[in-house]
């Protein structure tokens, strides 16, 4: 189990490591850089001007002195400076942290807590009305661009209540940010939990059909008992696997909904600062996302050896 | 510490001849309702079991002996099976007629069943010792510590050795006769009025058929359960059963006691089973000894769309016309010794010429 | 009490060998053999499975429709979707402009249905590009084997890591704005899991013995890689593609939402909902809705179609009895 935990632990950092490389050489492939944007609203470009600029920020140096000046400043816990503002990376990034992280904990708890027992129930009542009108609202709700999703419950609450849900900087208290985050969590969420429940549907009626159902049945277990206890705890592997899967979806669908929503999180700011070629952030928020991945990957994993004892990281 | 052998033997339900009748079954139907039609997987079943008896069910695989028994258990899969008639008596009370709660409390309680896959048949998720203490919760008022002793107890019941570190470990790490004992406790953990045993050996290796089986035995006598022992394996039911029902095509088309049917079979049908069986040929004057063995021609018939009259008159060398038009009736040909073939009489003549 | 009917395989439900007679003919078979008088034409074929399907039949009915629709989009349409006309601003649906116009004065009807081209070129665009490719890097993964496998492996994995909108982002901002940009940065996330399944089917299938057989009648690796290896990964690469393709036009419209997307001039129906987004929620209702029911439907008929064929081709994933 320590062995496996390192030689997983060195594999993360390969990857990481490697996405970075990917995301850096990217960046530098984008045609024109900030100096040519900040330029062009004054419509002609000022070639000296332009190259101070670029020494400024470091655009003048070989490439691979800037990417070892990205990584080696990670290392030591300097993330850069934002092209845009000029303050530190790490204090543009920071603040917009906490907003977006409850989105996407709200959003997981959300995927879960809807998913799994519709789930469950779908597969329970297998070609049942209720099994019929889940599935019709899964694929709908798979089908649904979230930003749209997002755009119709403003519409809808517009016309209803006359006001638009947005996210203000300063929520008044907990249970108002709660009750303001809910709505695009339910709109992502909405997405994330029909994924799961299609899955635990398929992977429950898989597991129903086995003999150690039968067994529990002739045990005098009841329903429930069958369903939750003996079944889902084996349905659940492939739900998980999906889960780690669905992480990823998770931070593209909360980039689109804090636009939607004007949500001031690390969503919405990737997206201005792509648009900006504001290197350092992109860099590093790319790089954030693809860790976060990384790293629900790795939990999912670990999950793995707690649900199922036939699973084990001996080597 | 209540030891299970002391408690057991103190009240054992009897073991005497004279036993009462603890389940009986009567007309019962359980019926397959798919695309290609209604498949008659138990048709018009009956047959009784005293405290404490032995009875095997025999027959081709497909012939519904399974079904009979999960119909029991009313464990039958539900769409697309259906119980569509009978009566499962257990102590006088039709199992049929129980609300779903009431019937769970018999399940694994009073009747219980043990399945021929211990692989598939247990939990991969969870522990030995969790699943049959579960056994226990479910239908005694001890607390979870108590039943994992009880689970405990009934491991070492079953033999196994270091039941304690054993209750603690997964199926996967079990070999397959270690399954089947674990299974075999949880059983009988509830000490049961009646246990159905569904091929308890087929999937296991020949050197440990012969161990569960003796252990079964051993247990059923000790705690005075009654044992519903379902096989293809004829072998088995010398070794083990007091009296035999053979099943095709879903009826039961014979019923005897064991010494009696392996003597003098009346249903060609019986009589095509133990010549295919090498030494009980050689036994019951069947076939000599070292003649090639009989083989039944032609295959179980697919019960959707069984044919009209006997079941197995396709396959029978003595059907006549009345044999394809009407199902036989069910006679008392000898004492105790109940059959369904219209050559019945003059199979028994044959026998013995 | 459920009807009497169900074409569940008995043996699974029933376990064992009980029955195997009665349930040995699979339901499909047995129901397409039973219809076999009728299923003797590529038509009769098609019908048969749209009696079988019925969802997957609207859904391929729909993606028809889409396709329909953007090839023929000069004959459908009344006003050049490109023109601006100030007098009509932000009109409400009429019968002139079925759809009302936007802030520029175009008709919103013509830009939808221009805005089909747009969407299914990007989704077949990168579907191609994605399989292609993907099908090349898995094949030679796990064809090659050692240090190429390896290496495809270790790049495959960072390429999952980076979630699809975000590495479509990059990818799109790296490229710069234009309808061939934005479908090699759709086609790029897809690489991994085509890659991946690839892969997966060509190393069991490396090791059977009809591949073997034809190693042995001296046949040239890559023939056997194309011949037989690719023939047989087929199925599995089908239903992925299908589902890829709501997926591309899902990730199309998000691009296009965000402004990373199709530029100028092409018409997209995820440009169209930013243009008109927030402030067109309470002033101009009909420029959110249309656009969103447009992607909304044609990812709804690719799902549909796409679930429809995994029943069909992959039997072990069938979400519906």
């Amino acid at each position: 189990m320590g062995a496996y935990l390192i030689r997983r632990t060195v594999l993360l950092f390969v990857t990481v490591l490697g996405v970075s490389i990917i995301i850096f050489a990217l960046m530098r492939v984008v045609p024109g850089n900030i100096a040519d944007i900040l330029f062009e609203s004054s419509g002609y470009i000022d070639a000296v001007q332009k190259a101070k600029i670029e020494a400024e920020l470091g655009l003048d140096k070989p490439l691979l002195q800037q990417y070892f000046g990205w990584i080696g400043g990670l290392m030591t816990g300097d993330f850069g400076y934002s092209y845009m503002s000029e303050r530190p990376a790490i204090s543009e990034i920071l603040p917009r942290l906490p907003v977006t992280l409850k989105l996407a904990g709200l959003t997981l708890f959300f995927t879960i807590i809807f998913g799994i027992p519709l789930g469950v129930w779908s597969a329970v009542k297998q070609n049942g009305l209720i099994d019929n009108s889940l599935r019709v609202i899964t694929l709908s709700a798979l089908s649904l661009p979230s930003f749209w999703c997002g755009l119709l419950v403003l519409m809808f609450s517009v016309h209803v209540f006359g006001t638009i849900p947005i996210y203000s900087n300063e929520p008044r208290g907990p249970w108002h940010e709660l009750a303001l985050l809910s709505i695009p969590a339910l709109v992502v969420g909405f997405r994330s939990s029909a994924l799961i429940v299609r899955l635990t549907r398929s992977s429950m009626l898989e597991v129903l059909r086995q003999d150690y159902i039968r067994t529990a049945r002739a045990k005098g277990a009841a329903e429930n008992v069958i369903n939750y206890h003996h079944a889902l705890k084996n349905a659940l592997l492939p739900i998980i696997t999906l889960l780690g899967i669905e992480a990823s979806h998770l931070i593209g669908g909360l980039v689109v909904i804090e636009t939607v929503f004007n949500i001031p999180g690390l969503g919405r700011y990737l997206v201005e600062a792509i648009r900006w070629r504001d290197y350092p952030i992109v860099q590093n928020l790319v790089l954030f996302s693809a860790f976060a991945v990384v790293i629900t990957n790795f939990i999912v994993d670990l999950l793995y050896a707690v649900i199922d004892p036939r699973i084990k990281y001996s080597d | 510490m209540n030891n299970v052998l002391e408690t057991e033997s103190a009240d054992a339900p009897a073991k005497s001849a004279a036993a009462k009748t603890v389940l009986e079954v009567a007309g019962l139907k359980t019926y397959f309702f798919v695309r290609q039609g209604i498949v008659k997987a138990v048709d018009d079943m009956s047959f009784s079991l005293k405290a404490g008896e032995k009875l095997a069910i025999v027959g081709e695989s497909g012939c519904g002996k399974s079904m009979t028994a999960l119909s029991i258990l009313r464990l039958v899969p539900d769409p697309p099976g259906r119980i569509v008639a009978g009566s499962v008596r257990l102590d006088g009370r039709d199992l049929l007629k129980l609300s779903e709660a009431e019937m769970r409390k018999v399940r694994g309680n009073h009747i219980s069943m043990i399945f021929q896959e211990p692989m598939t048949s247990l939990n991969p998720v969870w522990s030995i010792g969790n699943q049959i203490s579960e056994a226990v919760m479910l239908h005694q008022n001890v607390s979870r510590h108590e039943a994992f002793e009880k689970a405990v107890e009934m491991l070492q019941l079953v033999k196994i050795p270091e039941a304690a570190r054993r209750a603690r470990e997964y199926p996967h790490q079990l070999s397959g006769g270690m399954r089947q004992r674990a299974m075999t406790a949880m059983a009988l953990a509830c000490n049961p009025h009646v246990l159905l045993a569904d091929e308890p050996t087929t999937a296991l290796d020949v050197t440990i058929q012969a161990q569960i089986l003796d252990l079964i035995l051993e247990l059923q006598e000790r705690l005075g359960t009654a044992v519903v022992l379902i096989t293809h394996d004829l072998g088995v039911v010398a070794e083990t059963a007091q009296r035999v029902i053979v099943m095709y095509g879903g009826k039961k088309v014979e019923e005897a006691a064991v010494v009696e049917l392996f003597e003098a079979p009346l249903h060609p049908y019986t009589q095509g089973l133990l010549a295919a069986v090498p030494h009980l040929a050689a036994m019951s004057g069947l076939a000599p000894a070292r003649s090639r063995l009989k083989e039944i021609p032609g295959i179980v018939p697919a019960l959707v769309n069984l044919p009209k009259g006997c079941t197995f008159a396709p396959r029978c060398a003595f059907a006549s016309d009345v044999c394809r038009n009407e199902f036989p009736p069910y006679e008392t040909k000898r004492p105790g010794h109940n059959v369904a073939c219209w050559h019945s009489n003059q199979l028994d003549g044959v026998r013995h010429a | 009490m459920t009807p009497p009917t169900s074409d569940t395989p008995l043996d699974a439900i029933i376990g064992k060998d009980e029955f195997a007679a009665a349930a040995s003919a699979d339901s499909f078979d047995a129901e397409l053999a039973k219809a076999g008088a009728h299923v003797t034409s590529r038509w009769g074929m098609a019908l048969f499975l749209a009696k079988r399907y019925p969802l997957g039949g609207v859904g391929l009915a729909i993606v028809v429709i889409f396709v329909l629709v953007a090839v023929l989009a000069p004959y459908i349409t009344t006003h050049d979707p490109l023109a601006t006309n100030p007098a009509i601003s932000l009109a409400a649906p009429s019968a002139a402009h079925p759809m009302g116009a936007d802030f520029m004065g175009r008709d919103l009807f013509s830009r939808v249905v221009y805005g089909a081209r747009t969407s299914l070129a990007v989704a077949f665009g990168a579907t191609i590009l994605g399989v292609f490719f993907g099908v090349l890097i898995g094949l030679a993964s796990g064809y090659l084997g050692g240090w190429v496998d390896l290496a495809t492996q270790r790049i495959i994995d960072m390429l999952q890591s980076l979630p699809t909108l975000i590495l479509a982002m990059a990818m799109a901002a790296a490229l710069g704005p234009s309808l061939t940009n934005t479908i090699i940065a759709i086609a790029i996330p897809k690489l991994p899991s085509i890659a991946r399944v690839i892969r997966a089917s060509t190393l069991s299938l490396r090791e059977m013995p009809f591949v073997e057989a034809a190693r042995a009648m001296g046949m040239s690796e890559m023939r056997i890689a194309m011949r037989h290896i690719l023939p047989n990964t087929l199925a599995p690469l089908i239903v992925l593609a299908t589902a890829g393709l709501g997926t591309a036009i899902l990730v199309e419209a998000s691009l296009s939402f965000l402004g990373l997307g199709v530029p100028e001039p092409h018409p997209s129906w995820g440009r169209m909902l930013s243009e008109s987004a927030a402030e067109y929620v309470r002033t101009a209702p009909w420029l959110v809705i249309f656009p969103g029911v447009a992607i909304t439907f044609a990812v709804f008929g690719t799902n549909l179609l796409g679930d429809a064929l995994r029943d069909l081709l992959d039997p072990r994933q069938r979400t519906s009895n």
